[in-house]
């Protein structure tokens, strides 16, 4: 991946996502958070990984941008703006935040590439992301892949429980 | 079905059964009008399930070694299952008196069940998380489950987020872990650890703190125990009952396959971090819950205090520490939801029984009850011939053994300090006089599953043998 590339794409995600976290109007921040979506949907494709790329904006910039913008419907925009948009203990969040960054930029010496499987980036580009992905998720990480659509079918039936106006 | 997908099934069974039936709960509920019966089916499920563990209890590795079915996993399942039937045998009145008699509640139970089954059971990281969600997503809406109290839907808000944000913590220390040895595999990481000297490696570090701080979440350990009050009070009594027994077992069973066998090499490291979190625990869970004047409160910290108690057993680094903390557990699973099911007995339309003064006199007006509810409190104190006296016992000598007297010394002293609320409730109890009349609950369910955890306590607290022998067992084939 071009460095340039990868030096614009990262600036910008978290650039913008520092704007749509300081906005006191929520419909601003949802919209800059899509911005931000592609842009990392457009750093996983400089990576290779096209089928992450294209979940990303199907998943993200689409479904969930879409269920924020709903919430946010049902918010009083013009509270929202009058009111501080961050609660008394953000100096030592952003202090407790801040100090983890540091830590995890000096211990970027200490990291050790690990061992490769047979999936190298070669192999990944010359089968596609997709593909590999798929002979992956659906062999080797068949028990996961199931247990994860337990996971959904639990997030279905609470939201119905905790949201639906009547349960009999 | 061919062979080798077979074989790989039946080591899954006992999940693959409580899925298919929580599915069957879910569907039956659009037909059913009597809750009881769901009810009845999900005992009925978790039988099946025992019957099918025993069956396959040693029963090895399935799914390339993501799902290990070991002495190990069978003990926390045990503890699991047990929890389980016992929760749902106090909530099936409860939900009628406060009006959510709903069906989706048993399904999520069993759910989450199989969520802390598969904790127990996972033999690879990712295994590991979606357990823990699958276990999680569903004591967060079961904490929520009185829509119409604002105390339950906080719960469920507090719980939810710092849930996820312990998660979080897990998921990023998981994918630095794969970062460093490109394997997500437990016993696949600690042999790449030892394989390449690893050990002490600052990344490694990070990783294991991370890892502490979402698992003492999970157990409800200081400093990550501040949901645990507000969660405990709100949520409906006999979902409290469970979520303080099982989450907190299955935290425990991911403690021992993560340090102890992923990071073992790391074992300076960590132990440093889990001592300290013992001693927190033990301290501010203690001192704390004297302050507290409401039952579930005052029980909240004082399951914050018993994480502390069991940790003591995984510092202990020791085959006989392992073995100790996990029939603690046991134990505890029995003590507590029993203490519970006290509160859930004498919760009553309109009447919570949440305060510590609805407990005033109780042994002239149901003798019967407070002198079980004094059971479980001597047993939380730990006061021989109980239950947990023998759990402490246990603990206590392990870490001596291991060479941590002085951390012993805290825990007993911790111990002590901890008689000064438990016995307050028998005070109340047993030296004042009632102040009018309490009604309890109708239900057989309740009183079955309060006979069943005083004959537990009691019998293991006077013959300790079978269960120390039966953790033992349980360990043996452990690689730690």
């Amino acid at each position: 991946m071009n460095p340039y590339l990868f030096g614009y794409l990262a600036a910008a995600i978290v650039g913008l996502s520092a704007v749509a976290l300081t906005r006191k109007n929520p419909v601003h921040a949802v919209l800059l958070m899509i911005v931000m979506f592609f842009h990392l949907a457009v750093l996983y494709l400089g990576l290779g990984a096209e089928f992450l790329a294209a979940v990303q904006i199907i998943v993200y910039a689409g479904a969930i941008m879409v269920l924020f913008l709903f919430v946010i419907m049902m918010l009083n925009i013009k509270e929202e703006i009058e009111g501080e948009r961050f609660t008394g203990g953000w100096p030592l969040g952003i202090s407790l935040a801040s100090g983890l960054f540091l830590l995890l930029i000096i211990m970027t010496g200490n990291v050790l590439p690990g061992q490769q499987g047979i999936y190298t980036a070669q192999v990944i580009a010359s089968q596609t992301d997709t593909k590999a992905l798929g002979s992956v998720l659906y062999t080797q990480y068949i028990f996961p892949f199931e247990l994860a659509s337990l996971v959904l079918l639990v997030a279905v039936v609470g939201a119905i429980v905790l949201a639906k106006k009547k349960l009999r | 079905m061919p062979e080798f997908l077979r074989t790989q099934v039946m080591v899954i069974l006992p999940e693959a059964l409580l899925a298919v039936f929580a599915m069957a709960v879910l569907l039956l509920d659009l037909v059913v009008k009597r809750k009881g019966i769901l009810a009845a089916l999900t005992i009925g499920a978790a039988v099946c399930g025992f019957f099918a563990l025993s069956g396959t209890g040693g029963g090895g590795s399935a799914w390339g070694g993501m799902f290990i079915a070991d002495g190990y996993g069978f003990f926390f399942k045990i503890i699991f299952l047990a929890s389980l039937v016992l929760s749902v045998l106090v909530s099936s009145r409860y939900l009628i008196e406060e009006d959510i008699n709903h069906g989706e509640y048993y399904a999520l139970m069993l759910f989450s069940t199989i969520g802390m089954m598969v904790m127990a059971s996972a033999g690879d990281l990712i295994t590991l998380y979606l357990g823990l969600e699958l276990m999680s997503l569903c004591l967060y809406v079961l904490s929520g489950f009185i829509r119409g109290s604002l105390r339950s839907n906080e719960a469920a808000i507090k719980y939810f987020m710092l849930g996820s944000f312990a998660s979080a913590l897990l998921l990023f220390g998981i994918s630095l872990t794969y970062g460093l040895t490109g394997t997500t595999a437990i016993d696949g990481v600690a042999k790449y650890i030892a394989a390449h000297g690893l050990a002490g490696n600052p990344v490694l570090a990070f990783a294991t703190v991370l890892y502490v701080s979402a698992f003492g979440f999970k157990i409800a350990a200081v400093p990550f125990h501040m949901w645990a009050p507000d969660v405990y009070e709100g949520a409906p009594t006999p979902v409290t009952a469970f979520m303080s027994v099982g989450p907190k077992a299955a935290g425990f069973a991911v403690i021992g396959r993560v340090l102890l066998v992923a990071l073992s090499q790391m074992s300076f490291e960590w132990t440093g971090l889990v001592i300290a979190l013992s001693i927190m625990s033990m301290a501010a869970g203690n001192i704390l819950a004297i302050a507290q004047t409401n039952i579930k409160r005052m029980l909240a910290y004082s399951s914050i205090a018993h994480a502390g108690y069991a940790l003591l057993g995984i510092i202990a680094l020791s085959p006989e520490g392992l073995a100790s903390t996990l029939s603690y557990l046991f134990i505890y699973a029995f003590m507590n939801i029993g203490a519970f099911t006290v509160v859930t007995l004498l919760t009553t339309k309109g009447v919570k029984a949440e305060d510590l003064k609805e407990y005033v006199g109780l042994s002239k007006t149901h003798p019967f009850l407070a002198a079980l509810m004094l059971i479980f409190m001597f047993s939380l104190t730990g006061i021989p011939p109980t239950a947990g006296f023998i759990g402490k016992f246990y603990l206590f000598t392990a870490a001596i053994k291991a060479g941590y007297t002085w951390l012993a010394v805290v825990a007993v002293v911790m111990s002590a300090i901890s008689a000064y609320f438990y016995l307050r409730v028998v005070m109340y109890m047993y030296m004042k006089e009632p102040e009018g009349e309490v009604k309890l609950e109708r239900s057989y369910g309740a009183r079955l599953a309060l006979g069943v955890t005083a004959l537990a306590v009691l019998v293991i607290g006077m013959m300790p043998a079978g269960l120390v022998e039966f953790a033992r067992s349980a360990i043996a084939g452990f690689r730690g």
